[in-house]
C-alpha cells in the first residue's frame, strides 16, 4: 500500500510538472499550429541556467524566474528571426525547430558537460511533513501548488484579459483572425515566448526531482507530445487533465512493467493521432 | 552526353576504388557513404517521390539491423538472418504505412515519429530482448559464397554491389508507371483521385518499397560495425538521414546520395576537430530549411540546381521523363 | 435510360444545407447546364457526383447502375469524368505527359514498377491524338509551365475527354478565358460528340446559353426551376433569383 501511495504523489506532482511544461507547448501548437520540438530543449536550458543561477548565490524561485525570462527572450528571437520566415510553411517549421534542439542540446553538453548537475529544493521546502501515517515530502506538494497557481494565472489569462481573446481567437481560426484586425504574428511571438519560458520555469521547478543532464529534453519532449496530443492541442483544460493522467501512466509504468513503459506511454499517443489526425490538425488529409 | 561520361567515370571509379585507395580507413569511409546513401535513396522515395517527409525511418533501418544481429547472435544461419532481417523491415514498414498514411504532412510527420520512438523504446528498454544499451554483437560478417568480408576492401566490393543494385532499383522504379503515379499523387492527389487512381495504396506500396531498401541498409550498417544499439534507432538518426535527402536535393536520385557523402565526410572530419557533431548537424539543417524559402518538396535545393543542371543535362527528360 | 440520375441528394455541414434534395436525370447525350448565384452549391453537386463528398441522403445513378456507395477513384472507370473550377495540372511535365497520366489512370499498368513509362509508344499516341483533338498537338512536348491559361484548359479537357468517359462533368470551363480562347473551347465542346453526355456548371450566360440543351437553376443548393433553354429563361422566377426577390 506505502507504495501505491507514494507512487500517487508522485505522479501527482510530476502532472503538475507536465502541466508547467506541456500548456506553453499546447498554446504553440494551438496558435501556430506546429508541434514545437524544440520545447525540450526550452525545459532543460531552463533548469541548466537554473543551476548556474543558484551557483551564483540567487535563491530558488529568483532562479526560476530569471531563467523563464532568458528562456522566453531565446524564444521570441527565434520566432521572430527564424520561425516567422517560415511563415505558412508549417513542415519546415517543425524540422526547424528540430535542427535547432540539436543545436541547443550539444549547446548545453558544451556549456555544462555530460554529467548530471543537481539543482537543490529551496531548503525550506526540502523536508518531509506527516500527513496520516506516511511521510511526504514537501517540496513535492509545493510543486502541485505552483502548478495550479500557474493554471488559475493562464486560465485568468486566456478568459478574462484581451491578449487571451486574442489567443483564443487565433486558435480557432488564424485567418479570420487577421482579417478581424489581430495581428497575428505578434500574437505568434507573444504565444512562443510564453511557451518558451514556461518550458524554462519547469525545467528549474523540475530540477529538485529530475536533476538536470544531457538527454533531459529528448525525456520530456515526448511527454509534453503526448500529453498535448491526447489533451487536444490549445486546450489549457486538456493539457491539465492529460498531464495527470501521462504522469500516472509514466509512474506506475517504470515501477510496473518497466520493460513496456514507452510503449504504454506512446500507444495512446499514437491511437489519437491515428484516429484523429484531421481534428487535431484541423485541416483535411487530402 | 556530358552526363553519360561524367557517370561512366564515376561509376569505374567507385567500383575499382580499392585499387587506387590503399588506406583501409578510407576505404571504409566509402563503405559507409554507400551504406547511408542506400538509406537515403530509400528515404527518398517517400520524401522526394511521395511528398511525405518521414521522421520515423531510423525505425525501420535499426528493426533491420536489430533482426540480423538478434538471429545471427542465436546461431542463425547468415542468409536466413538476412532475409529474416528484410521481411522484418517490410513488415514493419506496412505496419507504419498503415497508420501513418491515415494524414500528410504535419500529421505523417508526426505518426513516423512517434512510431520510430516506439521502436527504439522497444530497443531502449525491453532489455531482455534487445540488451538494452549494451547493444547485440553481430560477431563476424557474412561469407557470401565462402569470400571473407573481414577486410575492408572485400567489404567494399559487397556494399557497392548493393548500392548498385538499389541505384538500379531506384532507376526503374522512377522511371515506371508506379513511379509516376507517385509523384503524381505528390504533386495533386485529388486530380489523381479523380483520375481513377488509388492515391492511398500507390502511397502505401512506396513506403514498402522504400522500408525494403532502408532494410537493405541496415542490414549492411550491421555487417559494417557487427554491433547494433539502441542509439542507431534514435530520433536525432532519422534527423541524420532527413539531412542527407533534404542537402542533396529530393527531386533527383543523385541528390540523396550526394547528401549522405556530404553528410558522412562532415561527420568524419567534424569528429576529427570538433567533438559536438551534433552541433553542426542542427546547424546546418536550420541552415539549408531557413535558405530555401520555396519550401521543402519537392523542390530541389536551390544551391545545388546550377550544378545539377550542368552536370546533368537530364538524360531522364531526354527520354520525356519527369523530374 | 438515363445517363446521370441523381435522386434526393441532401448534403449539410453543421447546420448549413448546401445541397436540398436535388434531383436531376440527364438523358444520354445530352447537353445540361447548371446555373445559379455565386454559393448556390453547383460545385458542392458535382463533388456530391464524383464521390469526392459523401451524401447525407440520396442515391446517384450512371447509366442505370447505382454509384452511391463506390469510391471516388473508381467512378472514372465506370465513365465518369470531370474538370475543375481551378486548373489543377501536373506544371512540372509536358503536355503529353499530362495526358498521358490521365490515360495511364483506367489502366492496368499503372501499377506497373518494372517498364519504363517512357517506353510505351501506345500510351504516347493515344495521348497525342488527345491533344490533336483540342488542337494542341503541336506543343505536345512543351512544359505545362510554358502555356498559355486557355490552353491549360484545354488540355485538362483533353486529359477528361482521353478517357473515354459516358458522362462528362465540366465545372465552369470558360472561367478566365479570353474572348479568342473562350471560341476555342466552344468550338471543342461542341465537336464532341453524342456519346459523351455532358453536364456543365457556368457563370458566363452568353456562352453556356448558346450550349445549354435543358438548363437546372439552383439556389441555395435546391433545385428552382429545370427545363429547355426557352423555358428557364423565360421563367418569371429565374429573373428572381438573380435579380433578388
Amino acid at each position: 500500500m506505502n507504495l501505491w501511495v507514494l507512487l500517487a504523489i508522485n505522479s501527482v506532482s510530476f502532472g503538475g510538472l507536465l502541466f508547467l511544461l506541456s500548456a506553453g507547448f499546447s498554446l504553440i501548437f494551438g496558435l501556430m499550429r506546429i508541434p514545437n520540438l524544440t520545447h525540450g530543449s526550452f525545459f532543460m536550458l531552463g533548469a541548466y541556467i537554473g543551476v548556474t543561477l543558484l551557483g551564483l548565490g540567487l535563491d530558488f524561485w529568483s532562479a526560476a524566474l530569471l531563467s523563464a525570462l532568458a528562456i522566453a527572450a531565446i524564444g521570441g528571437a527565434i520566432e521572430r528571426l527564424l520561425l516567422r520566415r517560415l511563415q505558412g510553411q508549417e513542415l519546415a517549421q517543425v524540422l526547424l525547430t528540430l535542427g535547432l534542439s540539436f543545436m541547443i542540446a550539444d549547446l548545453c553538453l558544451m556549456r555544462w558537460g555530460g554529467d548530471p548537475l543537481s539543482l537543490d529544493a529551496p531548503p525550506a521546502l526540502a523536508q518531509r511533513v506527516a500527513i496520516l501515517s506516511f511521510q511526504f515530502p514537501v517540496y513535492r506538494l509545493a510543486m502541485v501548488l505552483v502548478a495550479v497557481a500557474v493554471a488559475a494565472g493562464l486560465w485568468l489569462m486566456l478568459e478574462r484579459t484581451r491578449l487571451g481573446a486574442m489567443i483564443r481567437a487565433g486558435v480557432d481560426d488564424a485567418p479570420m483572425a487577421r482579417v478581424m484586425g489581430i495581428r497575428v504574428s505578434r500574437l505568434f511571438t507573444t504565444v512562443f515566448c510564453l511557451g518558451a519560458g514556461l518550458a524554462g520555469f519547469a525545467g528549474v521547478i523540475g530540477g529538485p526531482i529530475l536533476s538536470v543532464y544531457p538527454g533531459l529534453d529528448g525525456d520530456m519532449l515526448p511527454l509534453a507530445l503526448i500529453v498535448v496530443i491526447l489533451g487536444g492541442t490549445g486546450s489549457l483544460l486538456g493539457s491539465l487533465v492529460g498531464s495527470f493522467v501521462i504522469a500516472f501512466l509514466y509512474n506506475f509504468g517504470q515501477a510496473k512493467l518497466q520493460e513496456l513503459s514507452y510503449i504504454i506511454l506512446f500507444l495512446p499517443m499514437l491511437l489519437v493521432l491515428v484516429l484523429r489526425p484531421q481534428g487535431l490538425f484541423g485541416r483535411k488529409a487530402p | 552526353m556530358r552526363a553519360r561520361t561524367a557517370a561512366a567515370i564515376a561509376l569505374a571509379a567507385l567500383v575499382s576504388l580499392p585499387l587506387w585507395v590503399a588506406n583501409p580507413y578510407y576505404v571504409n569511409i566509402a563503405s559507409q557513404v554507400l551504406i547511408y546513401a542506400i538509406f537515403a535513396l530509400g528515404l527518398n522515395v517517400l520524401v522526394g517521390y511521395a511528398g511525405l517527409v518521414s521522421l520515423g525511418h531510423a525505425g525501420l533501418f535499426g528493426l533491420a539491423t536489430y533482426t540480423v544481429a538478434w538471429l545471427v547472435a542465436s546461431g542463425t544461419g547468415q542468409l536466413a538472418a538476412a532475409v529474416a532481417a528484410l521481411a522484418m523491415a517490410v513488415a514493419m514498414s506496412a505496419v507504419f504505412a498503415l497508420l501513418a498514411l491515415r494524414a500528410t504532412g504535419i500529421g505523417f510527420l508526426m505518426i513516423t515519429l512517434a512510431l520510430g520512438q516506439i521502436v527504439w523504446g522497444i530497443a531502449y528498454r525491453w532489455i531482455s530482448l534487445t540488451n538494452g544499451d549494451n547493444g547485440i554483437n553481430l560477431g563476424t560478417r557474412p561469407m557470401p559464397f565462402g569470400i571473407p568480408l573481414a577486410s575492408a576492401s572485400n567489404f567494399y566490393v559487397f556494399t557497392v554491389i548493393a548500392f548498385l543494385l538499389a541505384l538500379a532499383a531506384m532507376a526503374v522504379f522512377v522511371r515506371s508507371p508506379l513511379g509516376a503515379s507517385l509523384r503524381g499523387a505528390r504533386d495533386q492527389p485529388r486530380r489523381m483521385t479523380a483520375l481513377g487512381y488509388n492515391v492511398w495504396l500507390i502511397r502505401f506500396l512506396g513506403f514498402l518499397f522504400s522500408g525494403f531498401w532502408t532494410g537493405v541498409a541496415g542490414l549492411l550498417f550491421g555487417y559494417y560495425h557487427q554491433f547494433v544499439s539502441p542509439q542507431v534507432l534514435h530520433l536525432t538518426a532519422s534527423a541524420e538521414v532527413l539531412l542527407m535527402v533534404i542537402s542533396g536535393g529530393t527531386g533527383t536520385l543523385l541528390g540523396p546520395i550526394a547528401g549522405a557523402a556530404l553528410v558522412v565526410a562532415m561527420k568524419t572530419v567534424a569528429s576529427a576537430y570538433i567533438e559536438r557533431w551534433n552541433l553542426v548537424l542542427g546547424a546546418i539543417f536550420v541552415a539549408i530549411i531557413v535558405l530555401m524559402p520555396e519550401g521543402l518538396v519537392p523542390g530541389s535545393v536551390r544551391l545545388w540546381r546550377w550544378a545539377w543542371r550542368w552536370l546533368l543535362a537530364s538524360p531522364a527528360s531526354a527520354a520525356g521523363q519527369r523530374p | 435510360m438515363t445517363a446521370l440520375d441523381v435522386r434526393e441528394l441532401a448534403k449539410s455541414f453543421g447546420g448549413l444545407r448546401v445541397t436540398a434534395n436535388v434531383n436531376l436525370a440527364v438523358a444520354p447525350g445530352e447537353r445540361r447546364l447548371i446555373i445559379g448565384p455565386n454559393g448556390a452549391g453547383k460545385t458542392t453537386l458535382f463533388n456530391l457526383i464524383t464521390g469526392e463528398l459523401t451524401p447525407d441522403a440520396g442515391s446517384v445513378h450512371l447509366f442505370g447502375r447505382d454509384i452511391t456507395g463506390i469510391a471516388s477513384r473508381r467512378r472514372p472507370h465506370l465513365g465518369l469524368a470531370r474538370t475543375y473550377q481551378i486548373i489543377t495540372l501536373f506544371p512540372r511535365d509536358t503536355l503529353l505527359q499530362n495526358v498521358v497520366l490521365a490515360l495511364l489512370g483506367l489502366s492496368r499498368l499503372r501499377w506497373n514498377p518494372l517498364l519504363p513509362l517512357g517506353s510505351q509508344r501506345h500510351l504516347r499516341e493515344l495521348a497525342r491524338a488527345a491533344l490533336a483533338r483540342v488542337g494542341l498537338e503541336a506543343i505536345a512536348e512543351r512544359p505545362l509551365s510554358e502555356t498559355s491559361y486557355g490552353e491549360r484548359r484545354r488540355v485538362e479537357i483533353a486529359m477528361a475527354l482521353a478517357q473515354n468517359p459516358r458522362v462528362l462533368l465540366l465545372d465552369e470551363p470558360f472561367a478566365g478565358l479570353s474572348t479568342d480562347e473562350r471560341r476555342d473551347v466552344q468550338r471543342l465542346l461542341a465537336s464532341i460528340p453524342r456519346e459523351v453526355t455532358i453536364v456543365m456548371i457556368e457563370h458566363d450566360m452568353d456562352v453556356a446559353l448558346e450550349f445549354a440543351e435543358r438548363i437546372t437553376l439552383l439556389h441555395f443548393g435546391e433545385v428552382i426551376v429545370e427545363g429547355t433553354r426557352a423555358e428557364v429563361v423565360k421563367d418569371p422566377r429565374t429573373r428572381e433569383v438573380y435579380l433578388g426577390a
